[in-house]
């Protein structure tokens, strides 16, 4: 993405505990300035990936390198990696400010010179009145930003933060969740964020990594993770999805219910005859009062909800429950037909 | 059956549970009844002793003489005095440099790790100081210690003795003191947040760096704390002093327990045991106010000011 950033890339990266796989076989390209996110379920591998990156953690195989650079045994400290960690481990002895200077302490920068420094930093992500204060008189949102400076403070090769806004209550999660894209914007630093959560993935990433079972499961831009998602896991996961089973009719084409519809073309489509699992989002589909032209299953509404921004109907469908979201406009035990977007659904393994 | 008996002994639970009724007092002011009869009593027993008058043929009279403690601060008490502190002293610091990043490093294993070196711990606390000074004595002599071993696997040409001396005392009190200063530690230590010093090392601090300017000012009060505590432990040993050490090496619990049983004269051996209990008693609320205060400025980097 930027010239003088250097890409991170990541070869055949494992990471045993004794008997326990944590990590199997990553194969990663980090364009150099980009905002990737690392998401998945908890347990799912995404932290230790993140600790392996800083140095935190020794891979058990594979290799990590920056530009030409191997990082794969540089220790840590060595390493130029800005980390906010999840408890976001700020020095409880030390004030803001010397917390944000620590880095610059151990580089043996004057105390002077480096606690104007500090104050740059603590404009930077928006306090710039605490640098006095002790670490136990901050709120969490302020403890965050603190974390933040200082991890910004040497200017590092890779900005790395563990679930940055677990901690935080949702409101104020949206606002840093802004805040913290504008910030990477400014700085240009390649920030690698690890979280559980899919939404704020979504929101912030140039990049999204999606993780389970302790390996990567789909590399891509938010949009194409949620338009075209791999495997089943993903699909799952990334948002709300409805799952029907179909039989491949065509290279381009799927049976759901003996009704014939479209996939995605670029997507690997099993051999004809074979069973697979089509997945279509609740704001794809349509609901009609009267068949359309095109291809739609039959079925009864078994539930509506008004959620304010949408209208969530639930559909009963070959025996299954559909989840429609739209304007709405049916009530419960009308008989409706739900219309199949063209080229619209995902053919995945069944 | 025993209907009748039920609603006193409901009422009673409910005294009990809300710390109303006469035993939560009573439980509450054993400590200050052990204090005062156990401990306070025979201090100022002890304490008058030492005025008392010595009966050279006999035990002791009622009295009030300043002999026994001006004695007590003759030169060559004071001597024995200061070789029993700076002794102490030197056995805590040793056991610090040990037991300090013995502990940190154990705390940061998994929890199941920890377990087989804590048993180990324990069970070396289990020791008395009188079964570690004769063991050490034995390890350490010439006819059946270690040189022995030495000689055996060829990496010395004959077996020596190593006790007793300075040495065999210093290696006896870290031994005993070694287990309590873990155990002391120990929880300060395993409460620290791992991912402190983490961070330091992301900033570029060098494990070791990190330690010194991240864990050890966040673990100092606990680290004096132990440091008083095994001070104090040390100090009072006598068995390792007077079995593995010269008469050089001596301390005043040697000193101490020579006058009271060899001697008989009590009087002195009150107001030897009297001075030594305010000295101790200073140097360890020193060594306390030096971990509450500012942990000395290390050299460092960036320190220039």
């Amino acid at each position: 993405m930027s010239a003088d950033r250097p890409d991170l890339v990541i070869q055949g990266l494992g990471k045993r505990f004794g008997a326990t796989v944590a990590l199997d076989g990553v194969d990663l390209r980090l364009p150099g300035g980009s905002l990737v996110c690392f998401v998945g379920p908890s347990g799912c591998g995404k932290t230790t990936l993140l600790r392996v990156i800083a140095g935190l953690e020794t891979p058990t195989t594979g290799h990590l390198l920056l530009g030409d650079r191997d990082l794969t045994r540089v220790p840590v400290h060595l390493r130029e990696v800005g980390m906010v960690f999840q408890s976001y481990a700020l020095f409880p002895h030390l004030t803001v400010a010397e917390n944000v200077a620590y880095g610059l302490r151990i580089r043996g920068v004057k105390r002077r010179e480096r606690l104007a420094r500090a104050q740059e930093l603590l404009a930077l992500v928006q306090l710039p009145d605490v640098a006095d204060k002790r670490i136990a008189e901050l709120s969490g949102g302020m403890r965050q930003r603190v974390a933040m400076a200082r991890a910004l403070a040497l200017d590092p090769a890779l900005f790395l933060l563990d679930e940055p806004l677990s901690a935080l209550d949702a409101k104020l999660r949206e606002g840093m969740q802004v805040e913290l894209r504008r910030l990477q914007r400014r700085v240009g630093i390649t920030t690698i964020i690890v979280t559980h959560d899919q939404e704020e993935a979504m929101a912030m990433a140039d990049l999204v990594v999606v993780m389970g079972d302790n390996r990567v499961q789909q590399v891509g831009p938010p949009l194409e993770i949620y338009r075209r998602p791999v495997n089943r896991f993903v699909a799952n996961f990334v948002g709300r999805n409805n799952f029907l089973p179909a039989r491949v009719v065509a290279n381009d084409a799927v049976e759901v219910a003996g009704v014939r519809v479209s996939v995605a073309r670029d997507l690997p489509v099993p051999q004809v005859g074979t069973d697979v699992t089509v997945a279509a989002r609740p704001e794809m589909l349509r609901l009609r009062a009267q068949a359309p032209a095109g291809p739609a299953l039959r079925g009864t509404v078994s539930m509506v909800r008004d959620l304010g921004r949408a209208v969530e109907t639930r559909v009963r469908v070959v025996g299954q429950e559909l989840v429609v979201s739209g304007r709405g406009g049916f009530a419960e035990g009308d008989e409706v037909w739900v219309e199949l977007p063209e080229a619209g659904l995902v053919a995945l393994a069944a | 059956m025993s209907a009748p008996a039920a609603p006193p002994a409901i009422s009673s639970s409910a005294h009990a549970a809300s710390g109303d009724g006469p035993w939560p007092h009573v439980l509450l002011a054993w400590p200050t009844v052990a204090l005062t009869v156990l401990f306070l009593v025979p201090l100022g027993i002890i304490a008058a002793l030492g005025f008392f008058r010595r009966i050279q043929a006999g035990f002791f009279e009622v009295a009030f003489v300043t002999d026994n403690y001006a004695r007590a601060l003759d030169a060559f008490h004071l001597e024995r005095l200061a070789v029993s502190v700076v002794l102490a002293l030197a056995a805590t610091l040793v056991t610090l440099l040990l037991a300090v990043p013995f502990t940190y490093l154990l705390t940061r294993r998994p929890r199941a790790r920890q377990v087989p070196y804590l048993v180990l711990v324990l069970a070396s606390l289990s020791l008395s100081e009188v079964i570690v000074a004769f063991a050490w004595s034995l390890l350490l002599s010439r006819t059946s210690g270690i040189s022995n071993l030495l000689v055996a696997v060829g990496l010395m040409d004959r077996a020596a003795s190593w006790s007793p001396g300075l040495a065999a005392v210093l290696l006896a009190y870290v031994f005993i003191a070694l287990p309590l200063a873990i155990l002391s530690l120990y929880p300060t230590f395993s409460r620290l947040d791992q991912e402190l010093p983490e961070a330091a090392g992301t900033m570029g601090a060098t494990p070791l760096a990190g330690f010194v300017t991240v864990v050890l000012p966040l673990v100092r009060r606990a680290v004096a704390a132990t440091g008083a505590l095994v001070f104090i432990f040390v100090l009072g040993a006598y068995v390792i002093p007077q079995t593995l050490g010269r008469p050089a090496q001596w301390t005043m619990p040697v000193h101490i327990t020579d006058q009271a049983i060899m001697k008989n004269h009590l009087p002195l051996a009150a107001s030897l045991a009297i001075v030594l209990l305010v000295v101790s008693s200073l140097v360890a609320v020193a060594i306390v106010a030096l971990g509450a205060g500012r942990w000395p400025r290390l050299a460092l980097p960036g320190r220039a000011r």
